[in-house]
């Protein structure tokens, strides 16, 4: 833990606003993060093939999307001091005064008992307990340790984002195959490449709070060249879902597609200067400099590609078998 | 010693009343679902151990 974690501000609000409206409660919640895991966690329970009351199916996605959005009040919670000195975080409800921490706080645990009670009782133990450790994981390993501790932090800390799938799957089957971990395994070589473009031309702010994300530490150089090594990674285990049946025809044609983009776009970021010195004279977060652009344009399709890969296997289930498989 | 005098409370603002109003509504919503889906799972898995009459 840095002196940065112990300062007494920490989950505190900083400055007095307006009063908080239920729209700032459910900004704690992070919907757009939501919204990724809500829909991985129904390709795993989808995938599991097990036929399922749709009653409780959507009990188990509200638990993931409620245990979810548990994590991310209480990372807003305790990163609140941090939060508050970034330009892509400053507007979040707790670090502009409109939240007090303390009711973030509540919130992330009421929310998290809620969720992981509720599907121990409505679905299965298994799923209950991969709920509670994702929720665990994110909110205390990653928030609380790794954040602020290594540049590796996104890396370890991305299993909590990639573990949604497993718990589908468990939901649905009471179980946990291989398939099931392939899935989680996706996302957590996907993680790497994906925060990492983003860090390259947020770089400045993440050095003047003082977290050590990659290229504060090891340098823009070193982090592009990380970036492709964990592209050609990532893309290679998003092709194994054909390898193992649990993919098709229509996701190996995503797949390898969408791979051999996402690495052309890690080599032009690799040989381009993203996130060097030069580019973080940006004044606001979204005006990249030209340099950075190629930063940018992995990051957006990085999201493209996941979608696009746990649609595919999403639809390829929906349709059956007979329809897509090669 | 002579007692501490309580200081006056600080009067609300129309914003302020109306957005706690609101929040207070949301958590009485908040927990009407919740009874409402203790219910419904409670029907969906004591439904599905129920024995089948033979008629």
């Amino acid at each position: 833990m840095t002196d940065t974690a112990a300062l007494p501000t920490q989950g505190s609000a900083p400055q007095a606003a307006a009063p908080a409206r239920w729209q700032d409660y459910v900004a704690l919640l992070k919907p757009r993060v939501m919204s990724l895991v809500v829909f991985t966690a129904l390709t795993g329970l989808v995938c599991a093939r097990v036929p399922m009351n749709p009653v409780l199916a959507g009990v188990a996605v509200l638990c993931i999307a409620v245990g979810a959005g548990a994590s991310a009040s209480l990372n807003m919670w305790y990163d609140a001091d941090i939060d508050a000195q970034m330009r892509r975080t400053r507007h979040r409800p707790v670090p502009s005064g409109r939240v007090q921490g303390a009711d973030a706080l509540a919130l992330g645990i009421v929310l998290s008992l809620f969720s992981v009670g509720m599907m121990a009782l409505a679905i299965n133990l298994l799923a209950a307990g991969l709920l509670a450790f994702t929720i665990v994981f994110y909110a205390v390993v990653y928030t609380m340790w790794l954040k602020r501790s290594t540049p590796q932090n996104i890396v370890i800390g991305g299993l909590a984002g990639a573990l949604p799938p497993v718990i589908g799957w468990a939901a649905a089957s009471g179980s946990a195959p291989p398939n099931a971990w392939l899935l989680c395994a996706i996302i957590f070589l996907w993680t790497p490449p994906h925060f990492w473009a983003l860090s390259l031309y947020t770089t400045s702010d993440y050095a003047k709070v003082g977290v050590p994300m990659m290229p504060v530490v090891r340098g823009a150089a070193s982090t592009r060249r990380q970036i492709l090594a964990y592209s050609v990674i990532f893309v290679a285990a998003a092709l194994a879902p054909v390898l193992t049946g649990l993919g098709g025809a229509a996701y190996l044609a995503v797949s390898a597609l969408g791979g051999l983009g996402f690495i052309a776009l890690a080599v032009r970021l690799c040989f381009s200067r993203a996130g060097d010195a030069a580019d973080e004279r940006a004044d606001g977060l979204y005006d990249v400099k030209p340099a950075a652009k190629h930063a940018r344009n992995l990051f957006a399709f990085s999201i493209l590609y996941l979608t696009a890969l746990f649609a595919a296997l999403l639809v390829e289930r929906l349709l059956g078998p007979a329809v897509l498989r090669p | 010693m002579s007692a501490p005098v309580p200081k006056s409370p600080v009067p609300e603002s129309e914003e302020a009343a109306k957005a706690r109003r609101r929040r207070s509504v949301a958590i009485a919503l908040a927990l009407g679902a919740f009874v409402i889906l203790v219910f419904v799972v409670t029907l969906v898995r004591m439904g599905s151990h129920l024995p089948v009459q033979p008629y």
